[in-house]
């Protein structure tokens, strides 16, 4: 049995042991059984997979396992992780498994909730694993959907239309992405030869360049509207705030990084003439991303936005990073994916059980908290520090990679939008310590607060286990990197085979 | 005729003998027993299911006229399979005092649309095509006007015949041209002495008006909603999956085959019509709140993808458009199984009426979802590989904008189909309709609809069936 197999065959399991079960108690535990294994197994293909490289295996996908599905198509079912791919695969199960204990006390419809989450999950496991493109593209919409349904039932606010505007927006992505699959598809193989959607044999052949100019904006605009790409982003501050806790931090954590990682493992990848004609329009609009999502939080005065604007400059940094096109700033993207799935998470894990008890989001209402609820007002700053990159948390690493990485290029053009890119770690300190110095400090302004209670057992594991993979990537990054940089060595080595013909 | 015709031509012959049994038991049935009627013609048409997929020789019979292989025998089954689950669907309704005098009088007029369906399908001139074309349509008019004491049935009935009799005026007129112009009706000589010339042209394009009358593409469409609405709701499933279909089966045949030679000149009317569609259908569709007349424009919408497949032009889009086909069946009668069922029982037909839902028919409402879910295209259910395929098809013609147009389309009919999911799932409301148990037929309906839903996708076999049968259909 193929180790990637399972993580398609836990969640199914656990969905169905969902369905048994009655009420809130059992449901909550078979989902954190569930995605309890699938974290144990996160880790143990993370340490299936060094293991490998270190007895020399150099094969660019390791575990791969292949079964034909529509012979007549060349679809395959086809599974093969590389070194990024395994770190998204820890990340992913590492924010499920919080998730599922920051939603602890869902107390309407528990079991369709944790069927909904885990339905989720499997399409966000399933599109890290796919080496093809059919089934890429098939757990990506998986992914999408179930959104609908949790943040319709189960948010906040104006849920209907966050709802509506999010799964609308992203399957509009998706509408993009189909073109793109399709058209790379058919210009897969050489004539004569059968066509495939296997990513690893698409790397090999040269897609015609006028096809990749039609395709790349295609591609790389589906993914980036997950990614959040200026001006595509509208969907992700509405859609976060209104989502139920668990969804917030599965959504900005783990789907959010389905863009980035597939704009560059299929748009840039397979694509690189084109990647490296266009990538000056998107240059720009990722920089716009970085600094308006940031300046955009300034001014937020609701927990949830201020976290959302976040996550759209950081993520905007994603594929900024990924479309300076080097080794280092590239490896700073997938670090930043990471690091920035992991605190966000956190984040919406915090806000979310401060909303529990404050009933409250906006922060004018709020002040002191540092005093009543002491362990969840130091995981906050604690977050607050690693997202605005301080030394030592995962954030830094990203960030300090990616502005290293992309101050390589000596042109005029990629300096300039770096320097407005790099402003944005100014932008987020404003914002990060101007929340933590209202919220938690300061006296404390309304007399209920005092009687708040701090974390519950299940809230500290959910906190706990992200604050400790923050800090552990932030004090010994080498060994994610090195995970990263072996797997990003053929991407870069096709990428700079190219005959350089940007603009810039 | 001997043995071996007879076993050609099984589907039709069996399905006739069926229907005359029907008759004579009700003929011989007293009053108060006419609903026995039922559980004995559904055991028959089982059988008849089961039948038409024993295997069977391709072969042709009345120098041509009639002809039959694998596909086609394929396309009978698919068309079977789905009026078995639409029987099954319609057993409680039927059982209504209101019907009891009239209950052979559904099965007997749904079974002559059937096999003049069949006829069509096997047609191998356009005389029988012609003569299959309209046993398969006058039945329905009234069938649609079942419930003739009412209006709106009775309107139906009207606009369906009505409509009908222009569409085969203009479809004849097409066809005389055709012939007048080959000097032929058949199939294999037409196809080989079809050419680009003026008179051809404007045949095909009779023809295909005609066509397109049955299929209701825009802009031919203004019938549909009409009819939909106002026949008994089994009867509007049954137009709307059944009639469909095999319209859409004959015009993929016909297109691939004897007008393929005048493919690069309809290319570009498909194109706008398949567009025209999607988008008109679809925004039709947004502001319905009758759920008839919702999954009607959602059927014309649905109808316009079934074009990108026959603008692919190749054994790819021959099969994805008889596997969209397959799954659209399936999709669309969960769908109207469920409104059919919460129909029937309660009355109510107007999407307010399914608000919460879920709270009191969890089972009713999820399959709904998942309907609703695969007629959107939307994974792991059997839609997605349906519409991922004719996309695929289309855009190996080159099409790619097409494709574009095609998905934004999908993701339009994604949030009407998604109204109908909020509703029952997310909207209050203090007065769902109460919980209700159906009868086991009823249940058997849905649970085939949604079991096709489920497993047609995963199941690449029968794509890969209906591939190998394609081929040698198309040159």
């Amino acid at each position: 049995m193929n180790i990637l197999n399972l993580f398609i065959i836990v969640p199914v399991l656990t969905v169905c042991g969902i369905l048994l079960t009655k009420d809130l108690k059992q449901s909550r535990l078979v989902s954190a059984i569930g995605m309890g294994v699938q974290l144990i197994l996160a880790f143990v293909l993370v340490y299936l997979y060094l293991a490998e490289r270190s007895a020399g295996n150099t094969a660019t996908m390791l575990f791969m396992y292949d079964a034909l599905w529509f012979p007549s198509l060349n679809i395959h079912y086809s599974l093969g992780v590389d070194g990024i791919s395994v770190a998204m695969i820890a990340l992913t199960g590492i924010v499920v498994f919080a998730g599922i204990f920051a939603s602890w006390k869902m107390e309407y419809l528990p079991r369709e909730f944790f069927i909904s989450l885990i339905v989720l999950a499997t399409g966000v496991f399933g599109f890290f694993i796919s080496i093809d493109l059919f089934t890429m593209f098939l757990f990506y919409e998986l992914a999408v959907i179930p959104m609908y349904i949790l943040i319709g039932i189960w948010g906040t606010g104006p849920k209907e239309y966050s709802a509506m505007k999010l799964t609308l927006m992203l399957m509009a992505g998706s509408a993009m992405l189909m073109v793109g699959i399709l058209g790379i598809y058919f210009f897969s193989a050489p004539a004569g030869s059968p066509l495939t959607f296997n990513l690893m044999e698409i790397s090999k052949v040269h897609i015609p360049i006028e096809m990749q100019r039609f395709l790349f904006p295609f591609t790389f605009v589906g993914f980036g509207i997950l990614g959040a790409l200026f001006p595509f982003h509208t969907w992700s501050p509405d859609g976060h705030a209104s989502a139920p806790t668990a969804v917030s931090m599965l959504h900005a954590g783990v789907l959010m990084k389905l863009g980035g990682y597939g704009a560059f493992r299929v748009a840039i990848f397979l694509m690189p003439e084109a990647a490296h004609e266009q990538a000056w329009i998107f240059l720009i609009l990722t920089s716009i991303s970085v600094v308006y999502g940031a300046f955009s939080a300034i001014v937020q005065n609701d927990l949830k936005y201020i976290n959302a604007y976040s996550s759209v400059s950081h993520c905007g940094l994603v594929l900024f990073a990924v479309l300076m096109m080097n080794e280092t700033a590239m490896n700073g993207a997938i670090i930043q994916m990471i690091s920035h799935g992991l605190m966000t998470a956190l984040f919406f894990a915090l806000i979310g059980m401060i909303y529990g008890r404050t009933h409250t989001r906006i922060i004018q209402e709020m002040g002191g908290l540092m005093k009543v609820i002491p362990f969840l007002g130091v995981v906050y700053v604690i977050a607050g520090l690693a997202s605005l990159g301080l030394p030592g948390f995962s954030g830094f690493v990203a960030e300090m990679t990616i502005f290293v990485g992309a101050f390589q290029h000596v042109d005029v053009f990629h300096r300039v939008v770096t320097i407005l890119a790099a402003s944005s770690i100014v932008i987020t300190a404003v914002y990060i310590l101007r929340v933590v110095g209202i919220l938690l400090f300061g006296p404390i302004k309304n007399p209920h607060f005092l009687e708040l209670t701090d974390a519950k057992w299940y809230e500290r594991i959910s906190t706990i286990t992200l604050v400790l993979a923050i800090t552990a990537i932030g004090t010994a990054p080498w060994w994610l990197s090195n995970m990263i940089n072996y797997s990003l060595a053929p991407i870069v080595e096709r990428l700079s085979a190219v005959q350089l013909t940007g603009l810039f | 005729m001997n043995f071996s015709d007879i076993l050609t031509m099984r589907h039709e012959l069996v399905l006739t003998i069926i229907a005359l049994v029907v008759l004579i038991i009700d003929l011989n049935l007293h009053n108060r027993d006419k609903h026995l009627i039922i559980p004995i013609t559904l055991a028959l048409f089982f059988i008849h299911t089961v039948i038409g997929f024993l295997p069977s020789e391709p072969s042709s019979l009345f120098g041509g006229m009639y002809h039959t292989t694998a596909l086609l025998v394929l396309m009978k089954n698919i068309l079977n399979v789905g009026v078995l689950i639409i029987l099954l669907q319609s057993v409680t309704w039927l059982k209504k005092e209101e019907n009891r005098e009239k209950i052979s009088e559904y099965f007997i007029l749904l079974f002559s649309t059937l096999i003049g369906m069949y006829f069509m399908i096997s047609s191998g001139d356009f005389l029988m095509f012609y003569l299959g074309l309209e046993l398969a349509t006058i039945p329905i008019a009234a069938l649609a006007a079942y419930t003739h004491h009412q209006s709106k049935s009775a309107e139906a009935g009207i606009k369906l015949i009505l409509s009908s009799a222009l569409s085969s005026g203009i479809l004849l007129f097409g066809i005389s041209l055709i012939y007048g112009s080959t000097g032929s009706i058949y199939f294999d000589t037409i196809a080989k002495l079809y050419a680009n010339t003026p008179l051809q042209v404007l045949a095909f394009i009779f023809f295909f008006t005609g066509m397109a009358f049955k299929l209701s593409l825009v802009p031919f469409h203004l019938w549909t909603a009409d009819v939909y609405e106002g026949a008994p709701i089994n009867v509007t499933s049954y137009l709307s999956v059944i009639s469909k279909g095999a319209a859409a089966f004959i015009l993929v045949i016909l297109m691939f085959t004897v007008f393929n030679t005048i493919a690069t000149v309809y290319t570009h009317m498909l194109y706008l019509i398949a567009v025209l569609t999607m988008t008109i259908g679809n925004l039709f569709a947004l502001r319905q709140k009758n759920m008839k007349r919702f999954l009607a424009f959602s059927s014309i919408s649905q109808a316009g993808f079934i074009l990108l497949g026959i603008l692919g032009g190749n054994i790819m889009g021959m099969t994805a458009v008889i596997y969209f086909i397959l799954v659209y069946i399936f999709s669309n009668l969960g769908a109207f199984g469920v409104v059919s069922a919460i129909s029937t029982v309660t009355g109510k037909e107007s999407m307010d009426d399914y608000d919460a839902l879920y709270s009191t028919n969890p089972k009713l409402s999820l399959l709904m979802m998942l309907s609703l879910f695969s007629l959107a295209g939307i994974p792991p259910v059997a839609g997605f590989f349906g519409k991922f395929f004719l996309f695929a098809s289309a855009a190996s013609a080159g099409y790619y904008w097409l494709v574009f147009i095609a998905v934004l389309n999908a993701t339009i009919s994604l949030y009407y189909y998604l109204l109908v999911v909020k509703a029952m799932f997310i909207n209050k409301n203090d007065k769902p309709l109460a919980y209700f148990k159906s009868d086991w037929a009823t249940r058997t309906g849905l649970a085939l609809s949604g079991l096709g839903i489920f497993v047609l996708g995963f199941w690449s076999q029968i794509y890969e069936i209906i591939n190998s049968l394609s081929f040698g259909l198309i040159h």
